[in-house]
């Protein structure tokens, strides 16, 4: 049957993806219950015109998908409060880079990172999110946004620029109350 | 190259996004720049804290439950309906020249050549329903709950009918209408002498994309698309007012 090769087909292609979708959407929406709702929503629209999707690479468009889903839900429904829901138990590799800093540092600037990239405003959030988080290119980031590459390049800029000054911020007054 | 030009590049240069040239021509300033080699590393430094787990949230198991039973039973519920896509242009092909060429790849965007033929349509159809007597409405109602119902079981999708009496723009009614190859639903407006036609079908593609305007032979043409259908708005009223008239259906 047509149907069942074609079902098959949008599951190979969009479900390994559900990851990338959760995401973006729960850094856009920002609690758990709302991101779950979206991705939902997101999938059902991607089954709806995955008749209409004949690329090789499912992500890029899912998350197209998963974005729009994501300010329209915005933008209708009030949102819930936000989550402050960062896990400082999750085991992180210890960054090779880095000087001696110690456990209780390291899992402070963490943090500190995550709570920056919180409070980024929802475009340079989305950047970050999909260039350094999710790893899509400029140009992936360029057709899920819907803004030229010139845009992109910008707001990646700002937005590292802006998480810089958070860290920067933090460092001096640990240093002022060593001091 | 010079320390300040690098400054331009110095993002998309770690991402790896530069050509050969203009990377390579990073690389050698780097070689001698203790300065540049310090910036490059504190965005590196960024990068890897923000790659370690605590910043990704991965979907929850419950999640991908969610998803596949839902998506498995909507598969199913329109094999049941036989409201397939596949399937409909199967049968569309044996009769008319098949709407593929309407179902866009995610990178093609449509092409403004496609748009001028809707246009061209769209301007038709709004001429014929003017010129012949009855031939504007087949629900004649300023009621929206009168037009809105009536296109139940005669359309696939419902599309959603506004009063808007209050801006002065008066319901007429609706009618069914043929454009771009497939059924679709007019709603017809008034505002003084001047007629609006409200054309609305279900989009090729999810994306919601803003109003766009064209002129053709003297009337003014928007579309636009929310997502889930698209919208078409032909009239001779000026542009300004014919603006308005789509920001109110858009709300």
């Amino acid at each position: 049957m047509r149907e069942a090769a074609e079902a098959e087909r949008f599951e190979r292609m969009i479900l390994p993806h559900l990851d990338a979708a959760y995401n973006l959407a729960r850094w856009l929406t920002r609690n758990n219950h709302d991101a779950e709702d979206v991705v939902q929503e997101a999938c059902m629209r991607a089954q709806k015109f995955f008749g209409g999707f004949h690329g090789d690479d499912g992500r890029a468009w899912l998350i197209k998908i998963v974005r729009n889903t994501c300010y329209t839900w915005l933008e209708r429904n009030r949102p819930r409060t936000a989550e402050i829901d960062f896990d400082e138990d999750k085991h992180s590799e210890a960054n090779p880079g880095a000087g001696p800093l110690s456990e209780a540092q390291r899992r402070e600037e963490q943090s500190l990172i995550h709570r920056a990239l919180e409070r980024l405003n929802p475009e340079y959030r989305e950047a970050i999110v999909l260039r350094d988080l999710d790893g899509f290119s400029y140009k992936e980031i360029a057709d899920i946004a819907g803004v030229p590459l010139g845009t992109v390049m910008s707001r990646i800029a700002r937005a590292r620029e802006q998480l810089e000054k958070a860290l920067a911020g933090h460092k001096s007054e640990e240093t002022n109350r060593e001091m | 190259m010079k320390c300040d030009e690098l400054a331009d590049w110095i993002h998309p240069f770690v991402d790896g996004e530069l050509d050969l040239a203009r990377g390579q021509a990073i690389e050698q300033h780097l070689e001698a720049c203790a300065a540049c080699r310090a910036a490059v590393d504190k965005i590196q430094n960024l990068k890897r804290a923000l790659a370690e787990p605590p910043h990704y949230y991965r979907a929850p198991e419950t999640l991908h439950d969610r998803v596949r039973a839902s998506l498995r039973s909507n598969s199913r519920k329109r094999a049941e309906k036989h409201d397939i896509p596949w399937r409909s242009l199967a049968i569309a092909a044996s009769f008319v020249c098949v709407a593929v060429l309407s179902w866009g790849t995610f990178q093609r965007s449509r092409s403004p050549s496609a748009d001028e033929r809707i246009a061209q349509q769209i301007v038709a159809s709004h001429v014929r329903s003017l010129m012949l007597p009855g031939r504007d409405v087949d629900v004649a109602s300023s009621d929206q709950h009168t037009v809105k119902p009536w296109f139940n079981g005669r359309l696939t999708f419902a599309p959603p009918v506004k009063k808007l009496d209050d801006a002065n723009f008066e319901l007429i009614g609706g009618r069914l209408d043929f454009l771009d190859r497939q059924k679709v639903a007019a709603l017809v407006y008034k505002r003084r002498a001047h007629v609006i036609n409200l054309f609305v079908w279900p989009t090729a593609d999810p994306f919601a994309s803003p109003p766009r305007t064209l002129k053709m032979d003297g009337y003014s043409i928007v579309h636009w698309s929310d997502g889930d259908l698209t919208f078409w708005a032909v009239s001779d009223l000026n542009e300004g007012e014919l603006r308005e008239f789509v920001d109110l259906i858009g709300k």
